[in-house]
């Protein structure tokens, strides 16, 4: 559903995004991991047509994005991993701003976002403005906008930041419901725990590249290591400082 | 840490940032060329129409010299008047809205350097524009009335407490507001600024009483049009004793009391203002995190807002129902339409103060001539009314554009929405103005059709290069949309959208030439032809579409562009 094709992004002279390609299918949640400023958010960023590549493709359902920007974005929901809204709008007033963006109003957008906002508990919220909401309550806001005019992609950069585990339990099971209704979902994420019970398949990026991608059985044979748990995985491909010295950091700080 | 070194390091960032910014690789070329050619442009004309305007003036024989101390003296009236609204506008963005407070309030930093720190940073963004303007002024000055070098240490010493006094002002000012109005009552802030401002408009209006300089003869005699003059105006105002101190520095000598009470009273409101400040600012920023107003309720007028806009398609309705939405819950926007209302009233008021009625050949000639300044007023009025309220609005969409970038909407629609919903109540607004002024004036129909289309075409030039100026020079960092306005682009932006004006002027007074003519003395009056109204309408159709549809296509371009930065 969604084809990167040696997507590239430099800022200046530094290459965050390098050469990377990568294709997502359909119903299936795919996560994107990797250490910090490895280069997620900026591909996230390009998919959701924030960005520009400086060369390479983004495809999402056959169109591509540089020739059909409103088309491919029109299938799309993304969220940032910074929940920066409109603050003078209410809860209710945002949601149905969204859904206007994609050309959509009326009676079936209400419904939709009653629905949304019942799913969050945010119901008793609806008509309060969106400074006040507290920062998980804003995620939930937004993942809701991103819901509601029915997009075929789901594009989530750090799902679960500032949710409780009732709602971080409803956003699994939405997504993976989602995915199973035939929808696709990529989802950039640093909690391994989550990468392993929530994707089907991963790809682990590291200074804008892909290290490995695949399922997690593909992901144990690269790294030959048969028994081992993700995060050792995660820590031996990305090259991590195993030998960390915490303590004589904390010993130096008294 | 002593508080000095607190200081300086509470400063730091803001220095770097300030100069990063200014030197960044991609804008610095561009800069450079926009500024230099500003510079080049500006100043000059500034400095060289005042140095020929005083020069005539000092040649008038007594009353020469004393209107011009006392034009400095209005000046300088009229900037601290505006210094004190931007500093109460300053400080509650410096002082109370600045995201970077709370991180600053957990860390053990003495109370005092803030708050000196702060009301420095309130100082200059507040001030800088003001300086900016006064340089070539007092430059004049200086040259007119050949004063040396001294001049130039005289006018700093002047100008620093000149400065400074508002700040202090200002910043205690909102700290009190803050204190006496519970919870982030901005809203009630901005209002009392908004009276506040009111009230320095209205005394800058009796101050300057325009009617009696166009009409001498209210005065009785020459005698008491001295008198007039020579009275200091406002004994208890910093203003006035900047201009002493500065006058006096002109002639050479200076009074030792006048620069006793200036730099003693910058020095006592700074200490008052840290006292205060010490008291009071720990409770006052608790008040300030709570949030506006919560619930909101559907009134009337958002239904009939909503019948109003159901005949648009649904992409645009919804976006200007947002811009509109935003707009008046954000009370450091809408609070300054109070301004705006006192503002009609003041210029209505003054045209009408006019002796243009008495019915001589040289009041009829004067009428013509400020229907054609109407024009001109008019039009700064809109301008400077745009700049506020237009160029902060693609700034504002700062921190939410990804949500915009990542829908099926294109740039041109976001923008167009943005065009309209600030054409619509500015074009309102500049013809309520016209047909007033036009109404007060008695302008003959045909010359009141033009100006009546010719301010329409000119607010929506207006409203689309401040569109455009806004998108390429973005104060994305802002919590406080009356700040945006004083950045450098909305500088710019003032000076692109007067040299239109100024454009559009001299067509017209080109189209309108013989007519003019005509009515100077001993000419058989005539009405103006419909030929010649049609050109002076076709040209400044030209200009103003010109200006509509270059500025939103290179806005448009630049936000396509931006993508990729
Ligand atoms: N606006 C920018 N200007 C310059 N460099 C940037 C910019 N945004 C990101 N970068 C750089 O690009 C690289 C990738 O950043 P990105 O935000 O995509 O990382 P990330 O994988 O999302 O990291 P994290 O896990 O911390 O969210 C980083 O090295 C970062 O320093
Ligand atoms: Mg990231």
């Amino acid at each position: 559903m969604i084809e990167l094709v040696s997507l590239t992004k430099r800022y200046g002279e530094f290459v965050a995004v390098d050469a990377l390609s990568l294709s997502v299918p359909e119903g299936r949640i795919t996560g994107l991991l990797g250490p910090n400023g490895a280069g997620k958010t900026t591909t996230l960023r390009m998919i959701a047509g924030i960005l520009e590549p400086d060369s390479g493709e983004v495809r999402i359902g056959g169109l591509d994005m540089a020739r059909e920007p409103l088309a491919t974005r029109s299938m799309l929901g993304f969220v940032p991993d910074r929940p920066f809204v409109y603050e003078k709008l209410t809860g209710g007033e945002l949601l149905r701003f969204t859904a206007g963006l994609h050309g959509m109003s009326g009676s079936v957008v209400e419904t939709r976002i009653d629905e949304l906002l019942e799913l969050w508990d945010l119901v008793s919220w609806k008509d309060q403005l969106v400074e006040s909401y507290s920062h998980g309550m804003r995620q939930k806001l937004i993942l809701s906008s991103a819901l509601v005019h029915a997009p075929r992609v789901l594009v989530i950069d750090e799902p679960m930041v500032g949710l409780d585990p009732r709602s971080a339990r409803i956003l699994k099971d939405l997504l993976r419901e989602f995915a199973d209704r035939g929808g696709t979902v990529l989802v950039s994420t640093h909690t391994l725990e989550l990468a392993e019970v929530l994707c089907d398949q991963m790809a682990i990026i590291d200074h804008g590249q892909i290290a490995v991608a695949g399922t997690m059985a593909d992901l144990r044979r690269a790294a030959e290591s048969s028994e081992a748990g993700l995060e050792q995985l995660f820590l031996r491909i990305t090259r991590g400082a195993t030998d960390l010295r915490i303590a004589s950091l904390l010993d130096a700080l008294g | 840490m002593s508080v000095v070194s607190e200081y300086r390091l509470l400063l730091r960032p803001k220095w770097l940032a300030a100069w990063r910014r200014a030197s960044s690789a991609r804008s610095r070329l561009g800069r450079i060329v926009l500024l230099g050619a500003l510079g080049a442009a500006a100043w000059p004309v500034v400095y060289l129409t005042l140095v020929r305007f005083l020069a005539a003036l000092r040649q008038v024989e007594d009353i020469g010299p004393l209107l011009a101390s006392r034009l400095l003296a209005l000046g300088l009236l009229i900037f601290f008047g505006l210094l004190l609204l931007s500093n109460v506008i300053g400080a509650l963005s410096g002082f109370f809205l600045a995201r970077d407070l709370p991180a600053l309030r957990a860390t053990p930093v003495d109370g005092l350097s803030i708050y000196l720190a702060r009301l420095t940073e309130t100082l200059v963004s507040s001030s800088w524009m003001v300086l900016l303007i006064l340089i070539p002024v007092l430059a004049a000055y200086a040259r007119v009335f050949d004063a040396g070098v001294v001049f130039l240490p005289i006018s700093l010493g002047a100008l620093i407490p000149f400065l400074l006094i508002p700040a202090a002002l200002g910043s205690a000012f909102t700290l009190l507001l803050v204190r006496v109005f519970p919870a982030r009552r901005s809203r009630d802030i901005l209002l009392v600024a908004g009276l506040g401002g009111i009230a320095v408009l209205v005394l800058v209006l009796r101050v300057l009483r325009p009617e009696r300089l166009v009409n001498p003869e209210s005065y009785r005699n020459l005698v008491e049009f001295l008198e007039s003059l020579r009275g200091p105006s406002s004994p208890w105002l910093p203003s006035q004793w900047t201009a002493d101190a500065l006058v006096g520095g002109l002639e050479g000598g200076s009074d030792f009391l006048t620069w006793l009470l200036l730099w003693s009273t910058a020095a006592g409101l700074t200490t008052l203002g840290a006292a205060l400040h010490g008291r009071l600012y720990p409770t006052c920023f608790t008040r300030a995190q709570e949030g506006d107003e919560q619930r909101v309720r559907r009134s009337g007028g958002t239904a009939l807002l909503e019948r109003l806009l159901s005949r648009l398609a649904v992409r645009r309705r919804e976006l200007v129902l947002k811009d509109i939405r935003t707009f008046f819950r954000d009370t450091t926007q809408w609070s300054q339409l109070i301004i705006l209302a006192v503002l009609v009233v003041v210029y209505v008021y003054n045209m009408s103060a006019l002796p243009l009625n008495a019915g001589t050949t040289i009041s009829r000639y004067l009428t013509t001539l400020v229907l054609f300044l109407n024009l001109a007023l008019t039009g700064f009025v809109v301008a400077a009314i745009a700049g506020r309220f237009v160029f902060p609005a693609f700034s504002l969409e700062g921190r939410t554009l990804w949500l915009l970038r990542s829908s099926p909407v294109e740039a041109g629609e976001v923008l167009k929405s943005k065009f309209w919903t600030g054409l619509l109540p500015l074009g309102f607004l500049a013809l309520i103005l016209t047909v007033l002024t036009n109404l007060v004036l008695d302008v003959p129909p045909v010359l009141f059709g033009l100006s009546i289309v010719s301010i329409v075409l000119i607010t929506a030039s207006f409203t689309a290069q401040a569109l455009a100026w806004g998108v390429y020079f973005p104060v994305f960092e802002s919590e406080n949309a009356a700040q945006i306005p004083t950045s450098i682009g909305g500088l710019l932006y003032m000076l692109g959208a007067l040299a239109s004006l100024g454009l559009v002027v001299l067509c017209q007074g080109w189209a309108l030439r013989d007519y003019f003519i005509s009515g100077l003395p001993g000419r058989a009056p005539r009405s103006v032809a419909i030929s010649e109204a049609v050109v002076a309408l076709a040209l400044t159709f030209g200009l103003t579409m010109i200006g509509v549809f270059g500025s939103l296509w290179a806005a448009e371009a630049r936000i396509e562009s931006r993508r990729s930065g």
